[in-house]
């Protein structure tokens, strides 16, 4: 991370480097001859997706005001190439709409999502097509993400056939049977022609991998890729996730609301709540030293498996807001256990903890 | 104290006449056999399970996906589906042979002395009825008063659970997730039952209303004097809340004693993998291990330990073996000829 970028990690100076980024639209050829420059696939920049909120006709017509869910509200970070970010939080903080809205398949509504050096925004259609493939999905249900009428072997073939990617059988067949392969379904030659009701729920998130690396994508969003499988094959496909960067040097989005399983697999963690994020780092320096109130509780809470380690929880009361109607200055004020007076009044700005360690709270912006 | 006994003894015959049985605990289950019947065959998916809960004590029973946890809940219960039975065993509750009990017998004991909270409370509520007409219901049910009264009832059961008592007029679809959990422990407290059975009751949800949830559970459990079974496949979530654990494997109890003879002195070789599955974020980082294999299809159990085919210490003999539990220090018993 450099100099410029330091004052503006988490909530994003966008005008800072606006500069820098090219205007006008992006073609498939330029987006064909981007390459990563510096460390970062990714940075994201004071990114904002708000949804309407739906007004009965009267209303809509009385009154003037819009109302809208601020789903993502201004979160700026970036994505190294080929490491493991965790973004982590409760339900309803963004973090499942900071992801999609990564792959364009949610409209942004402000901020930048600037990809090896490219506007996002402003890609062609055909660019925009061109972009999906080198970005993918995994979701969290493996049994409602395939289609029950299709062989393995479509299933992991349709996103080459659908890009026009191979022109013979043939190799289709070798991508197919690698991907499978690479996704941990060995002999793949076994599974081709099976059907996804054959497979256990591990197996068939292991074919929504294979799906997705089929492509071979530079990042995959694998949006709570475990949270209904098993314990053991969640480690399984924890591990898979890990040889994937390490082998093919796939960059992972891995969102979670179990910071431990972040805290296992990947690089550094970004946790969010209700739009924004409030503290990021390497992992292991957020685990062991995290300032924001949210992080120390998140962390206290997190069950271990050693009854004679009693320690002190922080239990929050209730459960994130309702982000169409966030609270005034630190929007984390009304659960915070350490809330001072001034917390309702004013926003906190990021504070450099240490390296690329940032949190956002009032105590560390030098209140008590 | 809760123990797990190795040896059942027959003493069914009293039930049909109505004697109470002497037991230990409030709840004592000895060699549980529940089958499902399928074209095939028997799936033996619980097979021999023995276990008991003491007077206000929380028991937790864990294992992996299909090893039987919910089906011997249910089989306490009696809420079996149509193809289930329970084949042979004791389940003993206040005196009376559950195992043996009536369809109609058994709905005297449902909800009144034994509630279950369910998984997924968006399911297991009424989408087309308050929650709190849902309820009011086992307590006009079982305590025979006016509804409006059992309305009363279950305002203070909102409170208890720490929902505004004026929600209890809200369907299901208004409330959260936490929300709805909490209502479902609101149902299951309404006719004062002595124990609860809790079937993941906080898988679905965040880790934070996890917690909230489970200190509502403790908070309560001590309050009212329950008695608590938590049925779990986390066994973070069983060392924090449970006093004794069951871990099964494939139909059998592998592993029982208290929650610090499990994880702390852990005998089984399943129980050792289960447990290095899940990640000590107190600890120093490492990849969380995995248990290499499937476990076995239950139509068919493997021969001998039903661990074998998974188990990295095991040798053949452990295939000719059908090893008992043994009791390796006071009250904590393990299943593998290993130790025995």
């Amino acid at each position: 991370m450099d100099e410029t970028r330091t004052s503006a990690t988490l909530q994003g100076d966008v005008a800072l480097e606006k500069e820098k980024v090219k205007s006008g639209s992006i073609g498939r050829k330029e987006l064909r001859n981007a390459s990563v420059s510096g460390k970062d696939l990714y940075d994201i920049r004071g990114l904002e997706v708000f949804f309407p909120v739906r007004q009965s006709f009267f209303k809509a017509m009385v009154s003037t005001e819009k109302h809208w869910v601020r789903a993502v509200d201004g979160v700026s970070f970036t994505i190294g190439a080929g490491e493991i970010l965790a973004l982590v939080g409760e339900s309803g903080c963004g973090k499942t709409t900071t992801g999609r809205t990564l792959l364009g398949l949610e409209a942004q509504t402000g901020g930048q999502i600037i990809y090896k050096g490219l506007e996002v925004g402003r890609f062609t259609p055909g660019a925009i097509r061109d972009y999906r493939r080198h970005c993918q999905i995994i979701f969290q249900d493996p049994y409602n993400a395939i289609n029950p009428k299709h062989t393995i072997f479509d299933i992991v073939a349709e996103p080459l056939v659908v890009n026009h990617l191979t022109s013979n059988e043939r190799e289709k067949e070798e991508r197919v049977i690698r991907a499978l392969e690479e996704a941990g379904l060995r002999p793949a030659r076994d599974y081709l022609y099976r059907y996804p009701h054959e497979l256990s729920g591990g197996q068939r998130q292991r074919v929504c991998i294979a799906g997705a690396i089929v492509l071979e994508p530079d990042m995959i969003v694998a949006d709570e890729p475990v949270a209904s499988l098993d314990v053991s094959i969640r480690n399984d496909i924890l591990k898979l996730m890990v040889q994937h960067k390490k082998e093919l040097g796939v960059t992972y989005l891995f969102i979670t609301h179990d910071l431990s399983l972040a805290w296992v697999i990947s690089d550094r963690i970004a946790v969010m709540y209700l739009g924004k994020i409030v503290e990021i780092g390497e992992t292991e320096e957020v685990v062991a030293n995290p300032q924001h109130p949210y992080t120390k509780a998140l962390i206290s809470v997190i069950p271990v498996p050693d009854p004679t380690t009693k320690r002190e929880r922080t239990i929050l009361t209730g459960e994130t807001p309702n982000p169409a109607a966030i609270p005034t200055g630190c929007r984390f004020h009304p659960r915070c256990p350490e809330v001072m007076d001034i917390c309702s009044e004013q926003s906190p700005v990021d504070v450099q903890i240490r390296g690329t360690h940032y949190a956002a709270c009032l105590r560390l912006n030098g209140h008590s | 104290m809760s123990t797990v006994k190795t040896d059942a003894g027959p003493a069914a015959e009293a039930a049909d006449k109505g004697q109470r049985i002497e037991h230990d605990g409030i709840l004592d289950v000895r060699d549980l056999k529940t089958y499902f019947k399928l074209r095939d065959g028997d799936v033996k998916a619980v097979d021999g399970v023995s276990f008991m809960v003491g007077q206000g004590k929380s028991l937790g029973l864990a294992g992996e996906s299909g090893c039987g946890k919910t089906t011997a809940a249910l089989a306490i219960l009696k809420l079996l589906p149509e193809n289930g039975r329970i084949v042979s065993g004791e389940i003993l509750f206040d005196g009376k042979n559950l195992a043996k009990r009536t369809e109609y017998g058994m709905s005297k004991v449902r909800w009144k002395d034994i509630s279950i909270i369910f998984q997924g409370a968006m399911n297991a509520l009424n989408p087309v009825q308050p929650v709190g007409k849902q309820i009011a219901e086992p307590i006009v049910i079982h305590e025979g008063i006016s509804e409006n009264k059992a309305m009363v009832r279950a305002r203070e059961l909102f409170d208890l659970v720490g929902i505004n008592p004026k929600r209890v007029t809200e369907f299901p679809h208004e409330m959260s997730g936490g929300m709805r959990q909490r209502a479902m422990i609101a149902m299951a407290l309404a006719c004062n039952p002595k124990l609860i059975i809790g079937d993941e009751p906080t898988t679905a949800l965040d880790v934070m209303v996890q917690a909230q949830i489970l200190e509502l559970i403790e908070r309560l459990r001590h309050e009212l004097n329950l008695s608590f079974i938590l049925i779990s496949h986390d066994l973070s979530v069983m060392a924090e809340t449970c006093d004794t654990g069951v871990i099964m494997y494939a139909g059998k109890v592998v592993e029982a004693g208290t929650t610090t003879n499990i994880f702390n002195n852990a005998q089984h070789p399943y129980t050792r993998q289960l447990i290095r599955a899940f990640p000590n974020i107190h600890e120093t980082r490492e990849m969380v291990s995995s248990i290499a294999g499937d476990p076995p299809n239950l139509l068919n159990p493997p021969p001998g330990c039903r661990f074998y085919p998974r188990c990295s210490e095991g040798d053949p003999s452990c295939i000719e073996h059908d090893q008992d539990m043994v009791e390796v220090e006071s009250g904590h018993f393990v299943r593998c000829q290993k130790v025995a």
